[in-house]
């Protein structure tokens, strides 16, 4: 078996060389300015963070499903950070649960999500030979890169990576004294972030102009895909939003390092009153939620645009609603904005701005809850077609509902004042955002597969993979919902100390044990992963009969996409089971005079326009 | 010599297993692979297992909902509690019928359409009116929810009345203070800049309210009177969590805040309803404040109103506990402090 691996591999590597004997392999792999490697290069490295993120989350998960359980074979891994009774130190503990949530919020939903498929899908579905400026994507994930050898890093010092939740709210995270985390953690943590948004803005810019200019003939916004729509959507959303945080950051820096006081004042902490006054820690709220409630929306967004295509294609129906999806998605753009304070309605801010902040959340629901309907309506009297992809993006549907319809709980400031940081919130937000998002990147992985790597992933595996990923996750969040109403705060060690939150250990092991099988599920993703990309079986040209230009591709296209001329577009790119048409599908790149059979009224008035112009060009090219 | 053996057996398992998928994956291959068609025995499985999941899920959800209702659902101890409660459940009704019947329509859409080779999915790609009403019915709903919804919010926000019992409570690392305004009803100015380790609360003595404010071991406040927690924080963000009485509120440093409610039940009363002689009332930290965070607790006992009041008529001032701090009362106000603290001259000669 090993030998003809070798021989597999071997004759890979010779092919590509002959393919592509320009480049080097410096060029070719490390600094490409190709945007497919650079999406490759976000996908191996967002993978690598959500294996770290996820392994810190059974860690957390030992600690709150077996309080008792005796970690000492880990010492050699975890030194210091386990008590002498072979427990998870209390601090630790925080520190772990603030490292689960930025890594898995900015580096695997933000940048693995958003920098794998806007990279990889829009030059190829708009028809553009790369983006518009392939060095600042290449810079983009090299700052992305530096990011995480800083976030990284902060791991290993001696007092640990920033340990004040996710949010970082000072003055927890501004003293030193307050947590250990607060000391160098904190300050590695600020500067991976500066680096981080560096990397946004720089990929966001460019995703911004490549779908504004760089689209081929044809290819209208109404022609547009939907996956497309969202990337540019999420880029427009992060470019307004990052720059906020990136402020707050150096504001932090500022308060941390300098002595100002932005977000200090009246402090007595460690046996002394600091000098700091008129500071606000409310002020930082405000500026982190500016971003912070955006980016629910920048990991939400790609996934529900890899979803609309993945559903249309594999239920062989158009989306329904194409114009109501791209409302939708405008609208919760618009009002992401403007939503923030619903982070903070018991911070001590004002009633009549919980109020107003209160009114406009919901209203946000409200695309939210047409996109649902358009789904369900989508799946009706299709022909579904349940690749792996296809699990991923039902799935991924019933998390909206399930995850969505608890924001309704606590958008309402009176029912937010009893749930606020309770698990509740938890489950609520690792449902409709982060379960979410996952499986949105996954179903992406398995259906764009084929084009980025020439071969198929193993679809029995994807589908156990799926089952075990869907099952795992409802039982590890649902049962929260109930651990949240009994009132149980969120971020603590333990909760023993308290009579009113002593029960539901049951309940809390059933989820951590829940928990480990959900993640010893995705080594089968990984296994097949990367099998796949050296053994997998080798990929059709358009293996799921796609409609999208992607597939017009050369199965392993090289630098420039196409080989000669990039093809134009003469339709939306939904024609499935269009009445009277030979295929179930017509891609976006055959002419409307072509299928004169399948064509609608309107279609047909725009196949003679179609014919016109050709002979008109014909004509002047003649004379 | 047993942590080899669990390696050993994992390694074991792991060749299994991927023994049995080249196995599976070469006989897939020798029938001739699924190349460009659909895999019917393994669409149906999965259009199966999507029903069977539907059924499963649904009667789990049904059953523990109803099984644990009186784990989790907390008995409400406080007036705004059970106005947060009929909010609470509407919302859960209106919430689960669209839960429940979404989440039926898309799992039985997935069962019942799947793939058929002979069957063609249907082409419709629009239908404005189903739009409006999708966008519009939502709408509705949400704003009588939003609408209710905002009646309670002002009401529970709206600000304390006149005759409330202030009581002011102070979070810090890793615990709570309480400070009570005395006899004359009014909490005295602190400043953070005189906190020292007996002082915890910087009372700034330069103030006449502050000489008969005092600082019980045990919290006590009354039932059936508004109370309003004047919420401070010392160093970093906490945030006060009293789940029985659907209260919370983020103590922020630098920037009061305050919660004003009325109990309905005294600690008694909740132990003869939950039979449970040990039961208490207890106050919670939901903010991430630090290594000790999840320690911060704070028991509060609800008297009846002549039992509070006897209660709090006992309570000695904090100057009278410690009259080393007259010292920091300017002089043309020591008279005044001794005289409502009730501190005499022969304690003070007994001290120095």
């Amino acid at each position: 078996m090993s030998t003809t691996t070798e021989l597999n591999i071997g004759h890979d590597v010779h092919h590509d060389e002959h393919h592509d004997h320009k480049q080097s392999f410096i060029s070719k792999y490390i600094f490409s300015t190709d945007h497919k490697m650079i999406a490759k290069q976000y996908l191996v490295t967002g993978i690598f963070w959500g294996i770290i993120g996820v392994l810190m989350s059974v860690l957390f998960r030992v600690q709150l499903g077996f309080p008792g359980a005796n970690l000492e074979w880990l010492r050699p891994v975890l030194g210091g950070w386990l008590t002498e009774a072979g427990k998870i130190d209390p601090e630790f503990y925080l520190a772990l649960v603030t490292m689960h949530g930025t890594i898995m919020v900015f580096f695997v939903l933000t940048a693995g999500l958003s920098g794998t498929f806007s990279n990889y899908l829009i030059p190829l579905q708009i028809g553009a030979r790369d983006m518009a400026s392939g060095f600042m994507n290449m810079l983009s994930y090299w700052f992305f890169f530096i990011s995480s050898i800083v976030m990284l890093s902060s791991i290993f010092i001696e007092s640990g990576p920033a340990a004040g939740g996710w949010t970082v709210y000072p003055p927890l995270s501004a003293l030193p004294q307050a947590i250990q985390g607060s000391q160098l953690g904190m300050t590695l943590w600020l500067v991976a972030m500066v680096f981080f948004i560096v990397s946004i803005l720089l990929g966001g810019i460019n995703y911004i102009t490549t779908v504004i200019n760089l689209r081929t003939e044809g290819m209208t916004f109404t022609r547009l895909p939907l996956t497309i729509w969202s990337f540019f959507l999420t880029a427009v959303i992060g470019l307004l939003s990052f720059p906020v945080l990136f402020a707050a950051a150096l504001l932090l820096v500022f308060d941390r390092s300098f002595g100002t006081s932005f977000y200090l004042s009246d402090i007595y902490i460690g046996g002394e009153a600091l000098p700091n006054m008129g500071g606000s820690p409310i002020l930082y709220q405000h500026l982190f939620w500016f971003l912070g409630h955006p980016e629910v929306y920048i990991v939400l967004l790609p996934a529900l645009g890899i979803t609309s295509e993945i559903i249309a294609t594999n239920s062989r129906k158009p989306i329904f609603g194409y114009r109501a999806m791209i409302g939708s998605m405008l609208g919760i753009t618009v009002l992401s904005f403007v939503v923030w304070a619903h982070h903070m309605f018991v911070s001590g801010l004002n009633p009549f701005l919980g109020s107003v902040f209160m009114f406009l959340t919901l209203i946000i629901a409200v695309p939210s809850a047409v996109k649902v309907f358009n789904y369900i309506t989508t799946l009706w009297k299709g022909n579904i077609i349940f690749t792996p992809a296809t699990l991923f993006s039902i799935g991924l549907v019933s998390f909206f509902i399930s995850g969505g319809l608890t924001g309704i709980f606590l958008g309402n400031s009176v029912i937010d004042i009893q749930l606020h940081d309770t698990y509740f919130v938890v489950a609520h937000f690792h449902l409709v955002m982060g379960s979410l998002s996952i499986f949105g990147l996954l179903a992406g992985i398995y259906h764009w597969f084929p084009k980025m790597f020439g071969r198929m992933m193993d679809a029995k595996l994807g589908h156990i993979h799926f089952w075990m990923t869907f099952i795992g996750v409802y039982l590890i969040f649902f049962p929260m919902h109930y651990i949240g109403i009994a009132g149980f705060p969120r971020r603590y060690y333990s909760w023993t100390n308290f009579d009113a939150f002593s029960g539901y250990t049951d309940l809390n092991m059933f989820v951590s044990i829940a928990a480990f099988v959900t993640v010893a599920a995705q080594f089968i993703f990984l296994f097949n992963f990367f099998y796949s990309m050296y053994r997998g079986k080798k990929a059709p040209q358009n293996p799921w009969n796609s409609n999208t230009l992607e597939w017009t591709a050369p199965i392993e296209p090289g630098h420039g996409n196409w080989v000669g001329e990039i093809p134009k577009v003469y339709r939306w790119p939904y024609d499935y089971s269009k009445p009277g048409a030979k295929d179930d599908f017509i891609p976006q790149h055959v002419p409307l005079s072509t299928t004169p059979e399948s064509n609608l009224p309107h279609e047909q008035e725009l196949a003679k326009q179609e014919q016109l112009n050709t002979s008109a060009h014909a004509k002047t090219t003649e004379s | 010599m047993f942590n080899l053996a669990i390696v050993l057996g994992v390694v074991l398992l792991l060749a299994i297993l991927f023994l049995i998928f080249r196995i599976s994956s070469l006989i897939s291959v020798a029938k001739g692979g699924d190349s460009g068609k659909v895999d019917k025995g393994s669409n149906r499985i999965n259009g199966a297992m999507f029903m069977i999941f539907l059924v499963v899920m649904g009667f789990l959800f049904f059953w523990y909902s109803f099984k644990d209702f009186e784990n989790y659902n907390l008995p409400v101890a406080s007036e705004h509690g059970s106005e947060y409660e009929f909010m609470f459940w509407v919302t859960m009704a209106v919430t689960g019928v669209i839960f429940v019947l979404t989440q039926i329509l898309l799992f039985y859409f997935s069962w019942k359409y799947q793939y058929k080779e002979d069957s063609r999915a249907l082409f419709y790609p629009e239908n404005n009116k189903l739009e409006v009403i999708w966008t519009f019915v939502p709408a509705i709903v949400l704003a009588i929810l939003v609408f209710t919804g905002w009646r309670v919010w002002t009401d529970v926000t709206a600000p304390a009345p006149e005759n409330t019992n202030n009581i002011e409570i102070m979070g810090y690392q890793f615990a709570w203070a309480v400070r009570y305004p005395g006899v004359d009803g009014e909490l005295g100015n602190s400043d953070y800049r005189v906190v020292d380790a007996t002082n915890a609360f910087g009372i700034d003595f330069s103030d006449k309210a502050a000489y008969d404010d005092f600082i019980p071991r045990e919290m006590h406040i009354p039932v059936g009177e508004p109370v309003t927690f004047n919420i401070r924080a010392r160093d970093v963000l906490h945030s006060v969590f009293a789940p029985h009485f659907r209260l919370k509120m983020d103590a922020v440093p630098g920037m009061p805040t305050s919660f004003t409610f009325t109990a309905t039940k005294t600690t008694e009363q909740m132990r003869e309803e939950l039979n449970d002689p040990d039961f208490n009332y207890e106050i919670a930290c939901t903010e991430i404040c630090g290594k000790g965070h999840f320690s911060m607790k704070l028991t509060m006992v609800v008297d009846e109103t002549e039992d509070y009041l006897k209660w709090y008529a006992e309570q000695e001032s904090f100057l009278k506990r410690n009259p080393e701090y007259l010292a920091n009362v300017p002089a043309d106000l020591k008279e005044l402090a001794m005289m409502k603290t009730g501190i005499d001259n022969k304690e003070l000669e007994k001290q120095n």
